[in-house]
């Protein structure tokens, strides 16, 4: 499904990826873990298409198709999904209008109808349900004075509701209680299918602990150093990040 | 960043020479020779068929006019106006009187189609049943041409006509309010309009009378270097309401055109009025070339005990608009609202606000105002609050909101409040919000293109303003706004 191969980017012209490799097939979920400022989000970012990071080098085939080809409003129509480290708030649009607009934009890049409204709502509120998103938050302005939970519920119920192929998550466990993460994870586990792909970016292995990923991906200097199975993730955790780069 | 960089370039490239209603209609007209003196006054007068009180009072607006000198302290900023090189008056050549719009003359008719007239006159035309009352007094040029639902109008006793009827059929009227609100040497422009209007509404709703539909006028500038002068007289009698409509919109032209309106409301006792426009006219080609300067003079007497009047505006159009809706709060417990969005794109200059004088107890008044800057333009809010001694308990609700697309445009925010007693409140609030790269970046994840993005963005930040309007303009307004800001973002 997705095919990076010797990817190099760089932002305000500092390099930060370095020859990453990595390919993802259908029904699996990987995890790349990383100290800070090693470049996840920007291996995020720049799958997603954001104009701040340049590509240098390397290739990205996504369905099959190369991934730079496309639009950033293409690549979410045709499956690519981002949950944000940092949601962005816009002041003035309802969340629910913004969850509409969304899904109609991308059903209407794809060439399908539009939902209706009645069925657009009992979507909302089956998926808002699920990640007790109450019907107040679906009123407010998107993201605007939500806690960092609520932004990152928020995330996933977008992400439940465009029902994406690659599942793209950047540090969704930060600001979450151990209640939320629950819920998080059980909502991003219900997504879990044979032809869906989840690349899941994280700094604990706490999160690991609900989803259970197949494979696990060090990421240090924009490279990936090592990777393994779950396994790996509790490794990580017991030796710290010196010990996985002193051996890689 | 690259991402700005592009968007710098492509607010560049707005096409705004394709601007959508930027078309003429070849109409042979009737027109005055160029440049303003006391016989084109006569001329206009004349053309009118007016009594002469009514050529005296032009006249000495004309004589009041010329000892008056032009504002500048505004922030916009245009060439000097050559007032000599500019027609006075036009008017469509095959005058008539028409029962319905399908006797219209079919290129005038042709002229209302392209604009996309959001009413339904056509199903109406059609006599198709149910189809919403609205009644239509169509200004092309300078006369009035189609004026329908009168009769039905006239069964509730309500006037609803072109102003230059009025001079004739009720004068009583027209001598009693015209300039009451809005006296003729209140400003440069207002002197102007005095002396050259050439047609605009009257509408009188009696005592008790609720109107039994909304009132709609089309406004459009047709003949070059035509300055356009509509006068507009709107009387509402104790415990009245109706609700009156104006939208516009003007085709390319190279040269600016001039537009000066005034209009007056009088709210008596309990009565209420609702005034709401749309505004798009021609707003200039992308190097700011053209398009048309609107300096406007609109302004409400609430005189009565507990009267009303809220002003909606949607401003997207012309170069520079000057526009102060205004609200004079003299009866106790009168109301006045002002829901304004202004959008500016281009090189257009927006410089545009409400005055809200309290004069009676209890008095209260609400200011929502969106403003939305894009391209090369600027965008100023500018507004008073101003309560008198007398004027004790009065209640004052701002808001001032502005959003900034690209980083070439400006928002500017003037709020003066002038407190004459201290048992008032004023409540004011401002933000400034941006459509940066990171909120496009984040919405285009989700599916939505650029134009997508902005239109959800913007009318998300316009609802409260757009919730204002009647039905059959809310739609279209909230069209016309997504249409204005096209291509504003790369
Ligand atoms: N938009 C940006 N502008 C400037 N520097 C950035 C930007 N995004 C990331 N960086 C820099 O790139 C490096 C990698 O950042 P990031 O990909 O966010 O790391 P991680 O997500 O692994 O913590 C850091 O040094 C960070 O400061
Ligand atoms: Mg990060």
């Amino acid at each position: 499904m997705l095919e990076i191969k010797n990817l190099q980017a760089s932002v305000e012209e500092k390099p930060i990826l370095k020859g990453l490799n990595l390919t993802i097939n259908a029904g699996e979920v990987h995890a790349i873990m990383g100290p800070n400022g090693a470049g996840k989000s920007t291996l995020a970012n720049v799958l997603a298409g954001q104009a701040d990071y340049e590509v240098d080098g390397g290739s990205v085939s996504f369905h099959g198709e190369d991934l730079f080809e496309l639009e950033i409003e293409e690549r979410a129509a045709k499956g690519l999904f981002l949950s944000f480290q940092y949601p962005l708030e816009i002041p003035g649009v309802a969340t629910m209008t913004f969850l509409k607009e969304s899904i109609n934009a991308q059903r209407k890049q794809r060439g399908q109808d539009e939902l209706s409204t009645p069925n657009f709502m009992k979507l909302v509120k089956e998926k808002a349900q699920q990640l007790n998103v109450t019907p107040e938050m679906l009123r407010r302005p998107l993201n605007v004075g939500f806690s960092g939970g609520e932004k990152k519920r928020n995330e996933i119920l977008q992400m439940l509701l465009l029902e994406p192929s690659l599942c793209i998550l950047d540090e969704t466990d930060s600001g979450l209680d151990i209640d939320a993460l629950r819920v998080v994870a059980d909502g991003v586990n219900s997504l879990r299918s044979p032809d869906r792909a989840m690349l899941i970016i994280t700094h604990y292995q706490r999160l690991l602990d609900y989803i259970k990923p197949d494979f696990v991906h060090i990421l240090v200097d924009g490279k990936i150093v090592k990777s393994g199975g779950a396994e790996l993730a509790h490794e990580l955790e017991r030796d710290g990040y010196k010990d996985i780069i002193a051996s890689a | 960043m690259a991402a700005i960089k592009e968007t710098v370039n492509t607010v560049a490239e707005i096409d705004l020479d394709n601007y959508k209603y930027g078309f003429t209609t070849d109409i042979e007209v009737d027109k005055a020779p160029k440049g303003l003196n006391e016989d084109i006054v006569r001329f206009i007068s004349a053309k009118k068929d007016e009594p002469e009180w009514m050529l005296e009072w032009r006249l000495s607006a004309f004589r009041r006019w010329k000892k008056l000198e032009e504002p500048d302290w505004s922030s916009v900023h245009y060439p000097k106006i050559d007032f000599e090189d500019l027609y006075y008056y036009a008017a469509p050549k095959k005058k008539i009187e028409l029962d319905s719009l399908d006797d219209l003359d079919p290129d005038i008719l042709e002229t209302y189609k392209k604009l996309g007239i959001p009413l339904k006159e056509q199903e109406i035309l059609a006599g198709v049943k149910g189809a919403s009352n609205i009644a239509v007094d169509a200004v092309f040029d300078s006369v009035s041409v189609v004026t329908t639902f009168k009769a039905k109008l006239a069964e509730s006793g309500v006037i609803f006509c072109p102003i230059s009827e009025a001079i004739r059929e009720h004068p009583e009227l027209v001598k009693k309010y015209l300039a009451s609100v809005v006296p003729v040497g209140d400003n440069f422009y207002a002197a102007l309009n005095s002396a050259v209007f050439t047609d605009g509404s009257f509408v009188y709703i009696p005592k008790g009378v609720r109107c039994p539909m909304e009132l709609s006028t089309y406004f459009r500038i047709n003949e070059p270097n035509t300055g356009q002068f509509e006068r507009t007289l709107i009387i509402a009698e104790a415990g009245s309401h109706v609700s009156y409509l104006e939208g516009c919109t003007a085709p390319m032209r190279d040269e600016n055109q001039l537009h000066a309106a005034v209009v007056e409301i009088i709210v008596m006792d309990d009565a209420e009025v609702k005034y709401s426009t749309v505004q798009n006219w021609y707003p200039g080609n992308s190097e700011g070339v053209g398009g048309v300067y609107n300096f406007v003079t609109k302004r409400a007497d609430c005189r009565g005990k507990n009267s009303k009047v809220s002003w909606t505006q949607v401003e997207t159009g012309s170069a520079i608009t000057w526009k102060y809706p205004s609200c004079i709060l003299r009866g106790d417990g009168s109301q006045g609202e002002f829901y304004s969005i202004a959008i500016s794109n281009g090189y257009q200059q927006i410089d545009s606000g409400t005055k809200m004088i309290h004069l009676g107890k209890n008095t209260k008044s609400r200011i929502i105002s969106k403003g939305i800057s894009a391209g090369h333009s600027s965008n100023c809010y500018r507004g008073i609050v101003s309560t008198q001694r007398k004027a004790t308990n009065v209640r004052n609700f701002t808001q001032c909101d502005s959003l900034l697309i690209g980083d070439k445009c400006s928002a500017h925010t003037v709020p003066y409040i002038e407190a004459r007693n201290s048992s008032s409140t004023f409540e004011h609030e401002a933000t400034t919000s941006k459509i940066n790269d990171d909120v496009m970046f984040y919405c285009r994840q989700r599916g939505l293109n650029e134009e997508e993005a902005v239109a959800v963005i913007v009318n998300g930040f316009c609802k409260e303003v757009l919730q204002n309007l009647p039905m059959e303009f809310a739609v279209e307004a909230q069209k016309l706004v997504a249409i204005s800001l096209e291509g504003s973002v790369g």
